[in-house]
């Protein structure tokens, strides 16, 4: 009785063995091989407008590659999923990610205070972390599987101060920035070094908190100070708000408003409206660049979703290509390490950016440009 | 001086509109006792819904305005049947209420991102003409005269909605003592309903109001506002309507001051939130006591 149990359990696992065998590489056979992608965005909570163009960016790339790859190339199997714009969310995301569903490369967190807390636990499990909007210092230098294709503001904005300075002889500002988020925070930092290290005097410094909408105080102050520019270093949702309550006060034109990546966005000169013209934006990617990638980038995005691209939208879906070029270089889907190093090889590849490469930090590198609103328009001024 | 001149400029005005929304919390803690956590939410789809009217339905803000106030208040009647109403005759009412709001509050935030989009919208640039005047070196705006001058008819209008109007009257007595005014023959029911959409209209309007000016409206920008209003009528004395005028005010300058003081907003919410510990220690009825509906 006992012996025949345990040979019918031997059986049992043979047969599951063989099956088991036998099954798994078969779809892999027969189907073109397929890389899965965790993508993660804030799709809801603070950062939700980020998250949805940055959805809709690398959603159109994955389409894109899908369509071209055919019946053979790599398809990428997009795993979409909500940070909800807090760690925590992210860190679920993540672990479901790497121990669910298995899948070679990470897209994302949107914010760099999320990134702080999920890129560690993909780098513990050796599976690559492409960032496409991380911006604040700290996260590249988690380890050598995080990345990011997003040019820091350590990068865009002395550039912009030099830019704003040699063209409209700008002297004295006055900054105003959020002290409660990394992505101000490291926004404000980089603009006081730069405007330090290009003699700028610095009348004033003001502060607002993030969900913040009348910014009156603070600009009445500013007023008073008559600065040649005020610095500002905001995300989109407070940026408009203090571009219009400015002009409102009465601080005139003349005035150049100069703001960071943040307010490299549609929705900015949307709802800023004739405020927003004469604000100098550093950026790191500019709707307007003649790069032809670009171009076809902007009309079948606008095609598609509705609504022109933002800087967000083509950080995505320019590191989704990025992502695929470093799988088509290691030659396998499967492989989280070999994609790594491949990622870590890009150098010069064309992209929506620019020339893209990662440096030896495996952060972005490629050139920053300096942008005035005319008319409603974004016109790049400078490189 | 100017500036000094110009910062209380922006505070009574932030304030009024910190009054307003205030308005529609302490009315229904007045009469019911309870706190509605879903006003905000009201706040923000009022708001929404009359950009919306506005760009949509390309109506004049001026007949937007009404409508999105007066669809605010149903909202208010759906607060009411769905989240209060239910669970009025149990013994756990206050509590269950309270949460049951919360939840309606985030099924209307959800409901707000999945219909109007994450992004923040504003008002077309053209929807309400703008004149900025310089008076003494102070810089005020046609729509901060409008949107003041808005609000306290609005408030003013309650006022004597409830001194004197018939339903007013029965509202403050439902407040004063339900099943007295159930004796009396007042269809109670129906006056707290009605409590609710007087309530939620008030808070859409201030919605609107707030997003015609700062121009910035997002599914969740209730939140900012959610915490101050319930600081405001703390501070007013719950269940006063003077009191959440005053202390809207009060609050708005306190929060503008102390910005325009320190250059910095770190602050703003630790001096508001202090000087609202102290009323509690000192005075814990608020600055004009508790349940004044009645007296209104």
């Amino acid at each position: 009785m006992k012996r025949s149990q345990i040979f019918s359990m031997y059986i049992l696992i043979v047969t599951a063995l063989f099956f088991s065998a036998t099954l798994t590489p078969a779809p892999a056979k027969a189907a073109a091989p397929e890389a899965k992608i965790g993508i993660v965005f804030s799709m809801t909570g603070g950062a939700a407008s980020y998250g949805a163009t940055q959805k809709n960016g690398a959603q159109l790339a994955v389409d894109e590659i899908n369509a071209a790859a055919g019946a053979t190339g790599i398809h990428i199997k997009p795993f979409f999923d909500d940070d909800a714009s807090t760690p925590q969310q992210g860190i679920n995301v993540f672990k479901k990610f790497i121990n669910g569903d298995h899948v070679s490369a990470i897209i994302g967190p949107t914010l760099s205070d999320t990134a702080h807390v999920t890129d560690r636990i993909a780098q513990a499990s050796s599976v690559p972390v492409l960032g496409v909007s991380n911006t604040a210092q700290g996260i590249t230098e988690i380890g050598n599987y995080v990345f990011r294709d997003s040019l820091t503001e350590a990068v865009v904005v002395p550039n912009t101060i030099r830019t704003a300075k040699e063209k409209f002889g700008i002297s004295k500002v006055s900054i105003l920035y959020g002290n409660d988020g990394a992505f101000t925070k490291a926004g404000y930092e980089a603009f006081k070094k730069a405007l330090l290290d290009q003699k700028v005097t610095i009348l004033s410094e003001q502060t607002f908190a993030k969900g913040d909408r009348d910014f009156s105080p603070q600009l009445t102050e500013i007023k008073s100070q008559s600065p040649d520019a005020i610095v500002v270093s905001a995300l989109v949702e407070e940026a408009s708000g203090i571009v219009s309550q400015a002009r409102q006060l009465g601080i005139p034109a003349s005035v150049h408003i100069i703001g960071g990546n943040g307010f490299n966005s549609p929705s900015f000169i949307k709802n800023a409206g004739s405020a927003a013209d004469g604000v100098l934006i550093g950026a790191a990617w500019s709707s307007t660049a003649s790069n032809p990638l670009n171009q076809k980038f902007v009309k079948d995005y606008t095609a598609k979703f509705g609504n022109p691209p933002d800087q967000f939208a083509a950080q995505a879906y320019a590191g989704v290509y990025i992502v695929y070029d470093a799988i088509q270089k290691a030659g396998t889907p499967f492989a989280p390490a070999k994609i790594r190093d491949a990622l870590a090889g890009i150098k010069n590849m064309d992209s929506v950016l620019g020339k893209f490469s990662f440096t030896s930090g495996r952060d972005a590198d490629y050139k920053a440009v300096l942008q005035e609103v005319k008319n409603g328009k974004f016109v790049v001024v400078g490189e | 001086m100017n500036i000094f001149l110009q910062q209380l400029i922006n505070g009574v005005f932030i304030g009024s509109v910190y009054g307003l929304f205030a308005i529609g919390y302490t009315l229904v803690f007045g009469v019911l006792d309870i706190l509605n956590l879903a006003h905000a939410a009201v706040f923000t789809l009022g708001g929404l819904v009359a950009l919306w009217l506005v760009q949509n339905a390309a109506l004049s803000i001026w007949l937007a305005f009404p409508l999105a106030t007066l669809l605010s208040g149903i909202l208010g009647l759906v607060i009411n049947a769905v989240a209060f109403a239910p669970l009025r005759h149990r013994p756990d009412t206050y509590f269950s209420g309270l949460i049951s709001s919360i939840a309606l509050a985030i099924i209307f935030e959800s409901a707000a991102l999945g219909i109007f989009g994450a992004r923040t919208v504003r008002f077309p640039i053209n929807t309400i003409t703008v004149h900025i005047w310089q008076v003494a070196g102070v810089t005020i705006t046609s729509l901060q005269i409008e949107i003041v001058l808005i609000a306290a008819c609005l408030m003013a209008g309650l006022t004597w909605f409830l001194r004197h109007s018939r339903a007013g009257k029965a509202i403050r007595a439902v407040a004063e003592n339900e099943r007295t005014a159930r004796l009396l023959g007042i269809h109670v029911d129906s006056i707290i309903a009605f409590t609710f959409f007087i309530s939620s209209a008030l808070g859409g309007a201030a919605g609107i109001l707030f997003g015609l000016y700062f121009g910035a409206l997002s599914p969740d920008m209730g939140r900012s506002i959610e915490l101050k209003g319930l600081a405001v009528i703390v501070l007013g004395g719950m269940g006063s309507i003077p009191g959440a005028i005053i202390g809207g005010i009060a609050f708005g300058l306190s929060e503008v001051l102390t910005v325009a003081i320190s250059g910095t907003s770190n602050l703003r919410d630790a001096v508001a939130f202090t000087v609202l510990f102290a009323i509690l220690l000192l005075r814990p009825s608020g600055l004009f006591g508790r349940k004044q509906i009645r007296e209104t």
